[in-house]
């Protein structure tokens, strides 16, 4: 098989960098999905709250994918579904297989990578304790629930306060179950504000800050857990342990983007975001392989995951319609500095368009003050009284700052004090 | 009730190993296992590691039948199917005085007959273009060319296989609670059967001394000892190429750090005695000290791509015993004891069934070739061992093999399929992980674990409700949903 662009993953990474390819003239394109739908997480988030930036209102996340969908189907963009793809030439060969076609390969001009992110799970959190049933990650709880109708349990503690815990918390509780509590190892939780209110009080679910999951008991199934606060170096304070009897504990520790296909391709990663190093084109260190969504780096809203693959779809298409050209001659790399962990894009290559930097702070920052400084030299700064890990940062750099960081020609760091 | 004239009471790799033995010649052979699934005790959690020999002491069975046992295990893998290979293994020294351990291990291992052109001492330097990872503080080492690592419950998972493809019945879920003699026979009441024998073959594992108790032989007590193992990503696989051993103490061969068969990277175990047979924990402190001493012997340890931690128990007797016990109970003639195999135990199980095939031979059980024994049995792996072109033909016969269902091992539902309806039987997920590794790998199961519910609810007959992740008792789910006006 041969295609223009091939793209990994039909979540609303993929299906909206593939609308957005076609649009920008390239025709010939592949979606390749394991699933049995496209769509991706959202077929299982039935929770509203999606496309409040994009549409100016809340979808619930079937809704959400089936818009992208729809305009997949109207341009009549082919996707394979319950095809995995096995591995990711440097030369942009794809190998996938499937139930019709066996093990096949698709010789692209361009990749989007589009895999999405999985789920921490128990035994890299190295919690000590017994094996029993009844741990379960949060998003795998909730397709349980969400896609196959049954509930994975009754008496529930969540470790994390990622996301997905939270709003697991609450569709448990909406399913009768009762959430004992939320620990959360960090003295903040990881989640989006809103979804704390909604999630956690609104239904009286205690969230335990700066506490965690000691150990866990049961032979058969869980029987419960000891939980324990935590010193500020993350490590339990005995005397605080206490038992909580619970059949179930969901996971919610974090997402790490999923980027072994990317690793076999030979793409250089970012070893704090887990994704690749793009330009602000979003396309990686290996001409011709661009990456979007959350395998690049893990969103709290699908509306930016939307944006960024837009964008990334784009850059394939006039990657491809230019003839397949070269890597930027000039190359700008950009830093976190003071609490900020990362940005994506990592390094910018042309100055000639606004690039929008996003990022995420390592620790709450009360009054922030951003700064983006090229050498010693202060370009540009903005102030914001309050920034979490939790949630996804950003902010536009214009071509003035951007001519004025390539003529000075050292990289950018942007920080946040 | 149905009777045989062998029932070998435990189905780890011991007594998988023994029924498949037994099954050689034209024998009624009884397989009994008190858990859902074979290979659920010591079988389940170890190093997997095939010894060289030179460890144990000199003129007794673990001596002998190591060295028989690990000179058995490339063929008989390759009979059965079973992940094998032969990476050789290493003992590190880090000072003079462990040099002469070392060399000590070394005329050991010669007295034990461990072939001479498999045991060499190397100096600093050879040890580092060997293994560059090694800790900068090893002087030297003791090589042994001939160890191995095997998936150990992959071994006894295909001996039992193989076992009822030659015709052993195999009882599963099936606790051994009673056994009486009557006629000259053995009855055995073991969970829902009554099994008629002539002769019994105790390899209870764990639970050995128990069953012994059963004729009223208290000869021997087993004491569990605890052994807790770290885990990593296939990334980390090749950090070391040999098994990397510590020069050994008194509390076994100590803290290990070796590949294993499927391109993890495994380091443990612990060693401390447990009072509980059932006790697959893990702690926090044993885990610390497992990290803290692998870290002596190689550099490079990355604790970020550990995957999970677990626990085994080795089945160690009391007192004064120091030997595997394989003998007949004083009380029972017909009664055989395949009893107290702790290491290395995996590496000796296939020179052990030949050991206890003779020694009921001796005792005067006929033993004819069966002529229609055949020793292979396909790999549970054998599809994803195939080339592209060959996986085509099987998916274009059966689609099934097309669809990935665990996508961390590229396992499919073909395979998934094949192992709840081949012997023996899959019946709860992870029994599907020993055998195909499904819900193993990086997301230990994140994505898979509802398809694989599915697939079992669809394929066993029974409600998701109903199945287990392991033991019994370990329900996956509480429930359905409730129901809204449809119910009401």
């Amino acid at each position: 098989m041969k295609t223009e662009i091939a793209i990994i993953g039909a979540g609303p990474a993929g299906l909206a960098a593939a609308v957005a390819a076609y649009d920008a003239g390239v025709k010939d394109l592949l979606l390749l999905e394991r699933d049995a739908a496209p769509g991706g997480i959202l077929q299982q988030c039935i929770h509203n709250g999606f496309g409040l930036h994009r549409y100016g209102e809340e979808l619930t996340g079937p809704e959400y994918a089936a818009r992208d969908v729809a305009e997949v189907r109207k341009r009549n963009i082919p996707i394979l579904t319950e095809t995995m793809v096995l591995s990711v030439a440097p030369d942009r060969t794809v190998t996938a297989m499937n139930r019709q076609n066996g093990i096949f390969t698709v010789e692209a001009k361009a990749i989007v990578l589009a895999m999405g992110c999985r789920e921490r799970p128990r035994g890299a959190l190295n919690i000590p304790g017994d094996r029993p049933s009844g741990i379960y990650t949060a998003g795998t709880a909730q397709r349980f629930v969400n896609i196959q109708g049954v509930l994975p349990g009754k008496e529930i503690v969540i470790l994390g306060s990622g996301d997905i815990g939270l709003i697991m918390a609450r569709r448990m509780t909406l399913e009768g179950a009762h959430v004992h509590a939320v620990c959360e190892l960090m003295p903040y939780s990881g989640g989006l504000n809103r979804n704390i209110v909604q999630c956690l009080r609104d239904f009286d679910i205690p969230l335990l800050l700066s506490h965690t999951v000691s150990r866990v008991h049961g032979n058969g199934r869980l029987t419960g857990v000891s939980v324990a606060e935590v010193d500020e170096n993350r490590r339990v304070k005995p005397e605080t342990e206490r038992y909580i009897p619970c059949d179930t504990l969901l996971l919610s520790c974090g997402l790490l983007p999923e980027n072994e296909l990317s690793k076999g391709a030979g793409v250089p990663l970012d070893p704090v975001t887990g994704g690749a190093s793009v330009n602000e084109r979003r396309e990686t260190a290996i001409p011709g392989v661009f990456a979007c969504g959350n395998v690049l780096h893990v969103h709290d809203l699908v509306d930016f995951v939307s944006e960024e693959a837009h964008l990334a779809g784009e850059s394939a298409a006039k990657w491809v319609l230019s003839g397949a050209a070269g890597h930027a001659e000039r190359s700008i790399p950009v830093r976190a500095g003071g609490k900020v962990r990362y940005t994506v894009p990592q390094r910018i290559d042309s100055p000639e368009t606004p690039v929008r930097l996003f990022f995420r702070v390592g620790s709450v920052a009360d009054n922030a003050v951003l700064t983006v400084k090229s050498g010693q030299t202060v370009l540009a700064a903005k102030k914001k009284r309050r920034m979490t890990p939790g949630e996804m940062e950003s902010f536009e750099l214009s071509p003035a700052v951007l001519c004025a960081a390539f003529d000075a020609g050292e990289p950018l760091t942007v920080s946040v004090n | 009730m149905n009777s045989y004239q062998v029932a070998v009471i435990g189905a780890g790799v011991v007594g998988s190993l023994v029924a498949r033995e037994l099954t050689k010649y034209d024998l009624s052979v009884a397989l009994i296992e008190a858990r859902e699934d074979v290979a659920t005790g010591s079988t389940a959690a170890n190093s997997s590691i095939v010894h060289g020999g030179f460890d144990p002491e000199p003129g007794t069975l673990k001596a002998s039948l190591n060295v028989k046992g690990t000179a058995m295990m490339p063929a008989l893998a390759a009979e059965l199917g079973v992940s094998y290979r032969n990476n050789g293994s290493l003992v590190i020294a880090f000072s003079a005085e462990e040099m002469e351990t070392v060399r000590a291990l070394y005329a050991r291992g010669r007295t034990n007959g461990v072939p001479a052109d498999s045991l060499s001492v190397l100096g600093q330097a050879e040890l580092r273009k060997l293994e560059p990872n090694v800790s900068d503080d090893a002087v030297g080492a003791l090589r042994c060319a001939s160890a191995g690592i095997v998936c150990p419950y992959g071994l006894a998972i295909a001996a039992a296989g193989n076992a009822a493809d030659n015709g052993a019945s195999l009882y599963l879920s099936a606790p051994v609670t009673a056994i009486a003699k009557r006629d000259g026979k053995f009855l055995v009441t073991a969970g829902p059967h009554m099994i008629q024998a002539d002769y019994l073959v105790n390899c209870a594992g764990l639970y050995a001394d128990r069953v012994a108790r059963l004729i009223g032989d208290d000869s021997f007590t087993l004491r569990p000892r605890k052994g807790e193992y770290l885990l990593f990503d296939k990334s980390e696989g090749e950090l070391t190429g040999h098994t990397m051993f510590q020069v050994p103490t008194t509390a076994g061969k100590g803290v290990l750090v070796t590949p294993t068969v499927d391109g993890n990277l495994l380091i443990g175990p612990t060693s401390v005695f447990s009072d509980d047979r059932e006790d697959k924990s893990t702690s926090a402190d044993g885990l610390a000290f497992v990290r803290e001493t692998a870290g002596k012997s190689v550099k490079g340890l990355n604790f970020r791509q550990v995957i999970t931690s677990f626990s085994g128990l080795r089945a160690v007797p009391d007192g004064e015993e120091k030997d595997f016990i394989i003998r007949f109970s004083e009380r029972d003639g017909h009664f055989l004891h395949c009893a107290g195999i702790e290491s290395p135990g995996l590496s000796a199980s296939p020179a052990i069934a030949v050991y206890v095939a003779d020694l009921l031979r001796d005792a005067g059980l006929p033993m004819r070739p069966n002529p229609r024994f055949d020793p292979c049995r396909r790999s549970d792996h054998w599809f994803r061992r195939l080339s592209a072109a060959e996986k085509n033909e099987v998916i274009r016969k059966d689609p099934r093999y097309g669809r990935v269902v665990c996508r961390c091992e590229t396992v499919t539902e073909g395979e998934i399929v094949e192992a709840i309806h081949r012997a023996p039987q899959a019946t709860t997920l992870d029994a599907l992980k020993r055998r195909l590794r499904s819900g193993m790998g990086r997301c230990q199961g994140g994505f898979c674990t509802p398809l694989l519910v599915e697939l079992l609810a669809k394929e066993t007959g029974k409600a998701p409700t109903e199945l287990c992740k392991g033991a019994p008792g370990s329900l996956l789910l509480a429930g359905t949903l409730k129901k809204g006006a449809e119910q009401a």
